[in-house]
């Protein structure tokens, strides 16, 4: 008997047929900078322990926190450990923390400071000895656009960029990607000058790979909708994502970009590229960014481009039970600010697939609730064999797939109301992945975290996307700023300006109550 | 909410099944199984409350059948808990006696989910041939746990004879983490064949055997078993390369140490699963497990046994 094969591609423990072996990322660590933000404390650090809990970090793992504060690695242990037990999804295990908190340590100095970046290395090198990290780093650079240039240098310079043999380096950044077309060229180009566009991962934490997953899936694995998903059937789409808070402390940031740039560009140009492009060949990375850079290109906008947008900025008013400050009078936020809180466009895909049925996206701050769908809406049937009075109260048929809060997907269509009478109203049919699956599915970051470390790219955006959608907002936001106009004001709690409803009746169409 | 319907009827249980869900709220939407569990009296509580906690992940309808005595003339004691009594699941639980404690299978013929999966765990004594149970032939998963069994080792050698590919055994899904480890130790390199393998752990623990037949079946190398006392559970595996070993040792039940040339000691979490997450993982693949039915088939008569420790 002699025994299996054992090569890099041949692992005789792992069987195809078997299903229930997860992937644990192999040897690594991770380096983070911006470690004392809010997403940090509150997102990142319970994922990676959360990781660590269910037994999907190797053995080994290192957690390295970068930054200005004045901290012992205890300091920081102790950190982690508060955020942990605050807001990690899995229950709190000793043994487990235990395990984590050997791997933590914490490296003090500035982002241009070379004698910190010298240390840094330093402690890598000994993560590699004590640890067995095997000289694979993650760098998550959870810190404000602005100051990549100078990391990405300190972390060529320092040589921890560099990645020879079998050990691999890769770098993650947040959204937003640049502001437009010609800063994200120019973030790209720094970032890239230093790793390589396969070791350069793009998070947007929206749109959790487990959502576009969702999306694939009931796209792509069902008979049921895709003969009735074109201009033949959909009459227009819908696509929404609305939060009920304002700016809140994010004045430095948000001032200057606004709703558009801040989530349309990329949530909700991806959410429009998913629903629209047509079936990839597989699922492999490169075959779906092909699909959804196909489909972003056939794009069109529109000619006249004040018709075809609305603007809006939050004005002071109640938000439920909460009196609420207008968006010019927040901190930090000039009086005479021209950045919008609300933005909707209309955009036309040309495609044989789409001809004719136009997108509409809405974003905005401080509107009815906390919402996130795509709402494929249908015509109306083309013959009624009812008199007008009993179909008075039926509206268009839609699939909407709700992407958070509430996971689902729901159908809405009309239905006879019990009774003599010959009455058809609305009616809903719901679908909700927390019932009909799991309560507690891993949050988006635990995947993303580990995807990065198991170098499984498929669905971070590559830069070409990115370059993409900002071509498709560039028009919308000069135009804005050329005009100079104010944006119209409207009352928190509702569904944004008046002109956002009139550009939808002026096509004869109304937004949906989300 | 719970009802109790003594000496009842499966047409009463199915009427007041949906009269229960409207009152307390708790609609039945989005179920994704029946899930059928069949124990004795003695160990119905722990098995309903880990079916309990495994709903939240996987809404399921239980159906519980608690065989009591054969004696005597046949009754039918049945209990219906939704809502906060029963996690994300709606409970039946049906008692019986006399000589309708042979025929569970025809009671929950009419209370299955319509168009829904349907599987079986016996939580208790595994029966001899799951497949063939009139209730497993009903199910597309059949689930056994063989080291709640009076004999475990002779339960896991039954249960290799009369395989199927939709049966599994808890025993298995307990090995999940170990046997993840092992696969990402040889992911890295270096790239070696393993020559022999040890495993070690409690006698009466039928995953031991598992681990092993595991190990022997896809490495195809000579597998030596080393029984630790009762109780210990699984113990360490080592694997024997060219380069050195590979070996994972957890004495504690609790941390695990990790050895590997050229590397530095490493000591990792590796809690003890519930049978909660063990359930969880096993209703999340509803398919064949075929990978089992080889482990059962062809990696088991490949042990060779060693001495006990």
């Amino acid at each position: 008997m002699s025994p299996t094969r054992v090569s890099a591609s041949e692992n005789p423990l792992r069987d195809d047929r078997d299903r229930r072996l997860p992937r644990i990322a192999g040897p690594s660590g991770l380096v983070m900078f911006g470690v004392t933000g809010d997403l940090a404390r509150k997102k990142l650090m319970p994922a990676i322990y959360d990781l660590f809990n269910r037994g999907l970090l190797p053995p080994g793992f290192s957690l390295v926190g970068y930054g200005r504060r004045d901290w012992s690695d205890a300091d920081f242990a102790e950190q982690v450990r508060s955020s942990v037990s605050r807001y990690a999804r899995t229950p709190f295990r000793a043994e487990v923390w235990e395990q984590l908190a050997e791997g933590l340590r914490f490296v003090q100095g500035n982002f241009d400071d070379d004698a910190a970046f010298d240390r840094l290395a330093e402690v890598l090198a000994e993560l590699d000895t004590t640890r067995g990290i095997g000289g694979n780093y993650g760098f998550y650079l959870s810190i404000p656009p602005g100051a990549f240039p100078v990391v990405t240098k300190q972390l060529a310079r320092s040589g921890l960029s560099r990645q020879d043999g079998d050990s691999w380096r890769r770098v993650v950044i947040e959204k937003p990607f640049g502001h437009d077309l010609e800063s994200a060229r120019e973030l790209n180009e720094v970032v890239e000058s230093v790793f390589p566009p396969d070791s350069v991962f793009r998070i947007d934490h929206y749109l959790g790979k487990e959502t576009v997953q969702n999306l694939l899936a009931l796209r792509f694995a069902n008979q049921l909708w895709e003969p009735i998903w074109n201009a033949h059937y959909v009459d227009h789409v819908q696509i929404t994502m609305a939060e009920d808070i304002g700016i809140g402390g994010r004045a430095g940031y948000y001032d200057g970009i606004g709703a558009a740039r801040d989530v349309i560009q990329n949530h909700l140009l991806q959410l429009l590229a998913l629903t629209a492009m047509e079936e990839p060949i597989s699922f492999d990375a490169k075959d779906l960014r092909a699909e959804k850079e196909k489909v972003l290109s056939a794009v069109r906008v529109p000619i006249d481009l004040d018709s075809a947008a609305a603007r809006g900025q939050y004005s002071k008013g109640y938000q439920g039970n909460e009196a609420v400050n207008g968006f010019l009078e927040e901190d930090g936020i000039a009086p005479d600010s021209i950045t919008e809180t609300f933005a909707a466009l209309r955009l036309d895909i040309d495609t044989r697939r789409w001809a004719g049925v136009p997108f509409y996206l809405r974003a905005g701050k401080r509107l009815g609730r906390r919402v996130t769908e795509i709402a494929v809406v249908f015509k109306r049937a083309p013959f009624l064999p009812f008199d007008n009075t009993a179909t008075g109260e039926l509206g268009q048929n839609a699939i909407v797939i709700r992407v958070q809060p509430d996971e689902g997907v729901t159908i809405r269509f009309g239905s006879k109301v019990p009774g003599t009478a010959m009455e058809v109203r609305d009616v809903s049919m719901d679908m909700s992945y927390g019932e009909s699956f799991t309560e507690s599915s891993p949050e988006a970051y635990e995947r993303l975290i580990l995807d990065v470390l198991l170098g499984d790219p498929p669905l971070f955006p590559r830069h070409e996307e990115v370059e993409l959608s900002w071509k498709i907002l560039d028009p919308f936001t000069k135009h804005w700023e050329s005009a100079g106009k104010q944006p119209e004001a409207y009352y928190p709690g509702q569904w944004g300006p008046a002109s956002a409803h009139d550009m939808l009746s002026r096509d004869g169409r109304s937004w949906r109550v989300p | 909410m719970i009802v109790d319907l003594p000496n009842t009827t499966t047409n009463e249980i199915s009427k007041r099944l949906v009269e229960a869900r409207s009152e307390s709220g708790a609609v039945a939407q989005g179920r994704v199984l029946t899930l059928i569990l069949v124990t004795d009296e003695s160990g119905s509580d722990d098995a309903i409350g880990t079916a309990n906690d495994a709903s939240r992940e996987h809404p399921s309808r239980v159906l519980v059948i608690v065989r009591g005595s054969t004696d005597g003339d046949s009754r039918l004691d049945a209990q219906i808990r939704v809502g906060g009594d029963a996690g994300a699941a709606e409970v039946v639980v049906l008692r019986l006696f006399g000589e309708l404690a042979n025929h569970g299978s025809a009671l929950v013929t009419p209370l299955l989910l319509p168009d829904a999966p349907v599987v079986v765990w016996w939580a208790g004594e595994p029966p001899a041939d799951p497949v063939n149970e009139r209730i497993g032939t009903m199910a597309t998963r059949r689930i056994v746990d063989s080291s709640r069994a009076a004999d475990p080792l002779a339960a896991l050698t039954q249960l290799a004879s009369v395989t199927a590919p939709g049966t599994t055994d808890l025993s298995w899904s307990r090995l999940t983490r170990w046997r993840a480890l092992l696969a990402a130790a040889l992911d890295q390199p270096p790239y070696e064949e393993v020559t022999s393998a040890v495993v070690r752990g409690a006698k009466d623990k039928p995953s031991v055997e598992l681990m092993a037949a595991w190990l022997a079946y896809a490495l195809e190398c000579p597998v030596t078993i080393e029984h630790t006392d009762a109780g210990t559970g699984m113990v360490g595996v080592t694997l024997t390369r060219a380069s050195g070993d590979i070996s994972i040792v957890r004495e504690d039940g609790t941390v695990a140490t990790m050895t590997q040339p050229g590397q530095p000691v490493r000591r990792v979490a590796l809690h003890r699963r519930t049978d909660v997450d063990c359930l969880i993982e096993e209703l999340r693949r509803l398919e064949e497990d075929e990978l089992f039915s080889d482990v059962l088939t062809k990696g088991m008569p490949r042990l060779t046994q060693g001495a006990t420790v």
